[in-house]
C-alpha cells in the first residue's frame, strides 16, 4: 500500500518537474480596441485582452451572427447543431453535453455558448479559456443586444451595428408593407406534433406580435412561455393561421395537419393557411429572424381578406 | 364472508362497472373545450333518440373525433396496464412487480427511438412508425428476458427478474446510443416517453383492441391458476398445475397488453403497480377478484387521471404520468393507512 502511495507521489513529482513549451507571448499586433470589456446581458462582464481569432461556437444562433458580422474567419469550430451557414467549420462538438477536453483541443481563445451546461465555464476557465454565455433571447431587443455583444467581443463592432440597424429597418419596412385586417388574425405556432406551442411572451411570439396577430396559446397558463395545448381547445380556438415549426424535426406539413382527427374543421386548414416554416429559422435569434418575419408576412398577406 | 373474499360477487362487479360508467360519462361531458355538460348530454341523447342536437358541426367533431376516443383509449390503456401489473405480481409473487419489469419499457423506448432516427419519413402506414416500433420493441424486450432467464435456470422467477434488469439496462444503453447518433431526435423521443393521450384518435383505439381484448380474456381465464401458483411451485405441481407453462401464458398475455398500451400512450407509470394493490386492500387478495377488478379499476383510474391532465390547466395540458403519480400516491397512502394489518 505504502509502495503504491510512494509511486503515485513519485509520478506527481515527475509530472511537476516536466518542462513545458510556454504559450507564445502576446504579440504586439493585437488589433486596436483591445483589451475590451464586454458586458454580457444577464451575466458577468468579460475582459478580452486580444482580438479572439480561434473562436469555438457552441450556439447555432451565435454561429449565424458571427458569420453575418464578418467574424467567420475567426471561428475555428462550431457545434453539431450549428448547421448554418454552410461555410461554418462544422464539428461533432456538442453544445448540449459539452466536453471541455474536446473543446480545448481546438485551442480556442474564446468559446461562445448558449448555456453554462455541466460546468462548461468553470472547466474552460481552469484552462484559461474565456467563455461568452449568450442565453436564449427572450425579446427582439435581447437578440439585437447579443449581436452587438458578439461584435464587440470579436472586434467587429461596425459590422454588428450595421447588421442590427439593417434588421431593425428591414423589419419595420416589412411590417409596414403587410396588411393588417380590422379583425386581428388568430394563429397557432406549433413546436412539436403533440401541440407544444409558444405564447406571445416568447421571442417567436413577439415576432408575430409585430404583425398584430393574436396567439391562441396566450390563454394557456405557462411559466415557461411554451405550453402544451389540448387538441380540443385548439380546434375550439379555430386559428386562422397555423405555423409549423416542426417540419424538419417531426416531418409535419399541411397534409399531415389536415389528417389529424377533428382538425379539418379548423379555419386555417379549410382555407389553406397552414404554413410550414424552417424549424431552425423559426427558433434561432440570429440574423435569419428576418427570413422568419418574411414567412410570417407572406402568410398574413395571403390570409388577410382580399389577399392571395 | 371468508369465501366472499375469494369470489367476484355480482355486487362487487356491479358496483365497479357502475363507477366506471359514471366516470366515463363525466369524462365525456367535461373537457378543455367548454361545450357545456348539459349540451353534451343533450348531444348524447340526440344520438340515441335521433332528435336535433344543440352542438354545431365543429363542437360535434371536438366531441366525437377528439374527446370520446381519448376517454375510451384512457380506459383501455389503464385497464391493460393495471391487469398486466396484477398478472406480473401474481407470476412473480412479488408485490413490487409492474408491467415494465421485464424490459417492456426499455424495449419500447428503443423501438420508438429507432423509428425516429432511422425511419422518420415513414408515415404512409396505417399508424405512425413510432407506435408500431414501440410495440415490437416492447415484445422484443420481454422476449429477450424470457430467453435469457430460461437459458439460465429453466422456469425459476428470481433469475427471470434479474434477466429483466439486465435486458432493460442493455436496451436502455442501446437506446441512448442510437439517440446520441442523432441529437435532433431527442425532442421526439422524450415527447413519446413522457406519455400522454393528447394526439389520440379512433385509429389508436382500433389498433390496440385486437391485442387488448384477447389478452384481457386470457388473463381473466387464468385467475384460478394464479391463485394456485401463489401457494408455491411445489404445491402447484402437486395440484396438477405446471408452473412454467402458466407463467409463459400469463406473461405472454400481460406483455402483449403492456406493449399495445405503451405503443399508443408512451410510458405511464404507477397504474400497473398501485391499482392492483388498492383492489387487494378493498376487495381481497384472490386473483379471481384482483384481476377483473384491476381491469375495471385501471380503466377508472386512468380516465380520471387523463380528465385532470386535460382540464386542470386548460387549454394547456399536463403530462399524464405526472397526474397518475401525483393523485395515485396519496390515494395509495390513504388506503394503506385505513387497512393497516391487512397487508403483511
Amino acid at each position: 500500500m505504502s509502495r503504491l502511495a510512494l509511486s503515485i507521489l513519485l509520478l506527481f513529482t515527475l509530472v511537476g518537474c516536466a518542462g513545458r513549451e510556454t504559450a507564445p507571448a502576446a504579440t504586439s499586433s493585437a488589433t486596436a480596441g483591445f483589451p475590451v470589456r464586454v458586458d454580457v446581458p444577464g451575466g458577468q462582464p468579460l475582459t478580452l485582452d486580444r482580438r479572439p481569432d480561434h473562436i469555438v461556437s457552441l450556439s447555432p444562433s451565435s454561429t449565424e451572427t458571427l458569420f453575418a458580422i464578418g467574424a467567420g474567419a475567426q471561428v475555428v469550430a462550431v457545434d453539431d447543431q450549428s448547421d448554418y451557414p454552410p461555410a461554418a467549420p462544422h464539428t461533432a462538438l456538442s453544445g448540449l453535453t459539452p466536453n471541455v477536453e474536446a473543446i480545448a483541443a481546438y485551442k480556442p481563445d474564446l468559446v461562445v455558448a448558449s448555456a453554462d451546461t455541466s460546468g462548461l465555464v468553470a472547466g474552460l476557465g481552469k484552462l484559461g479559456i474565456k467563455t461568452l454565455v449568450l442565453p436564449s433571447a427572450q425579446t427582439l431587443d435581447d437578440a439585437y443586444a447579443q449581436m452587438t455583444t458578439l461584435g464587440k467581443a470579436t472586434g467587429q463592432t461596425p459590422a454588428a451595428d450595421k447588421l442590427v440597424a439593417g434588421l431593425k429597418s428591414d423589419l419595420a419596412a416589412l411590417v409596414a408593407a403587410t396588411p393588417r385586417p380590422a379583425t386581428p388574425l388568430t394563429y397557432y405556432h406549433e413546436l412539436s406534433q403533440d401541440y407544444y406551442s409558444a405564447n406571445s411572451r416568447t421571442f417567436v411570439g413577439q415576432v408575430y406580435g409585430l404583425f398584430g396577430l393574436v396567439n391562441v396559446a396566450d390563454t394557456a397558463p405557462s411559466s415557461s412561455g411554451y405550453p402544451q395545448l389540448s387538441a380540443e381547445a385548439l380546434v375550439k380556438a379555430d386559428p386562422k393561421l397555423i405555423f409549423l415549426a416542426d417540419t424538419q424535426c417531426c416531418r409535419q406539413d399541411a397534409a399531415a395537419v389536415a389528417a389529424r382527427p377533428g382538425w379539418s374543421a379548423i379555419s386555417a386548414v379549410k382555407t389553406g393557411n397552414v404554413v410550414g416554416l424552417d424549424d431552425d429559422v423559426a427558433s434561432r435569434w440570429g440574423p435569419r429572424l428576418l427570413d422568419f418575419a418574411k414567412a410570417v408576412a407572406a402568410a398574413v398577406t395571403k390570409a388577410a381578406p382580399g389577399g392571395h | 364472508m371468508a369465501t366472499d373474499r375469494n369470489r367476484l360477487t355480482p355486487v362487487r362487479l356491479g358496483v365497479s362497472v357502475l363507477v366506471l360508467a359514471v366516470v366515463l360519462i363525466a369524462a365525456i361531458c367535461v373537457g378543455a373545450a367548454d361545450l357545456g355538460w348539459s349540451r353534451v348530454a343533450a348531444e348524447l341523447w340526440a344520438q340515441l333518440s335521433g332528435t336535433t342536437s344543440p352542438l354545431d358541426q365543429r363542437e360535434a367533431d371536438i366531441l366525437w373525433q377528439l374527446r370520446v376516443p381519448r376517454v375510451v383509449l384512457a380506459g383501455l390503456v389503464g385497464a391493460a396496464l393495471a391487469s398486466a401489473g396484477a398478472a406480473y405480481q401474481g407470476v412473480f409473487r412479488n408485490p413490487l412487480a409492474d408491467p415494465y419489469l421485464l424490459g417492456a419499457a426499455a424495449g419500447a423506448g428503443l423501438g420508438a427511438t429507432v423509428a425516429v432516427v432511422f425511419a422518420p419519413d415513414a408515415r404512409t402506414w396505417i399508424i405512425g412508425p413510432i407506435p408500431l416500433a414501440a410495440f415490437f420493441g416492447a415484445l422484443l424486450g420481454v422476449g429477450l428476458t424470457w430467453l435469457l432467464g430460461r437459458s439460465a435456470s429453466g422456469t425459476g422467477t428470481a433469475i427471470l427478474l434479474l434477466a429483466g434488469v439486465a435486458v432493460a439496462a442493455f436496451l436502455t444503453a442501446v437506446q441512448t446510443f442510437v439517440q446520441q447518433l442523432d441529437t435532433n431526435s431527442i425532442k421526439q423521443v422524450y415527447t413519446w416517453m413522457l406519455g400522454g393521450l393528447n394526439t389520440s384518435g379512433w385509429q389508436d383505439v382500433l389498433i390496440t383492441l385486437p391485442y387488448l381484448v384477447p389478452a384481457g380474456i386470457v388473463l381473466c381465464l387464468c385467475t384460478r391458476l394464479l391463485d394456485v401458483l401463489a401457494l408455491g411451485d411445489d404445491e402447484a405441481g402437486s395440484l396438477g398445475v405446471r408452473p412454467g407453462r402458466v407463467r409463459l401464458v400469463v406473461l405472454g398475455a400481460a406483455s402483449l397488453a403492456t406493449a399495445a398500451a405503451v405503443s399508443v400512450s408512451g410510458l405511464i407509470g404507477f397504474v400497473g403497480i398501485v391499482v392492483p394493490h388498492v383492489v387487494r386492500l378493498l376487495a381481497g387478495a384472490s386473483y379471481r377478484v384482483v384481476l377483473p377488478l384491476s381491469l375495471i379499476g385501471g380503466g377508472i383510474f386512468l380516465v380520471i387521471a387523463d380528465e385532470i391532465a386535460r382540464t386542470v390547466i386548460a387549454p394547456a395540458e399536463l403530462p399524464l404520468g405526472v397526474i397518475t403519480a401525483f393523485t395515485g400516491a396519496p390515494f395509495f397512502v390513504l388506503v394503506l393507512r385505513r387497512n393497516r394489518g391487512k397487508l403483511r
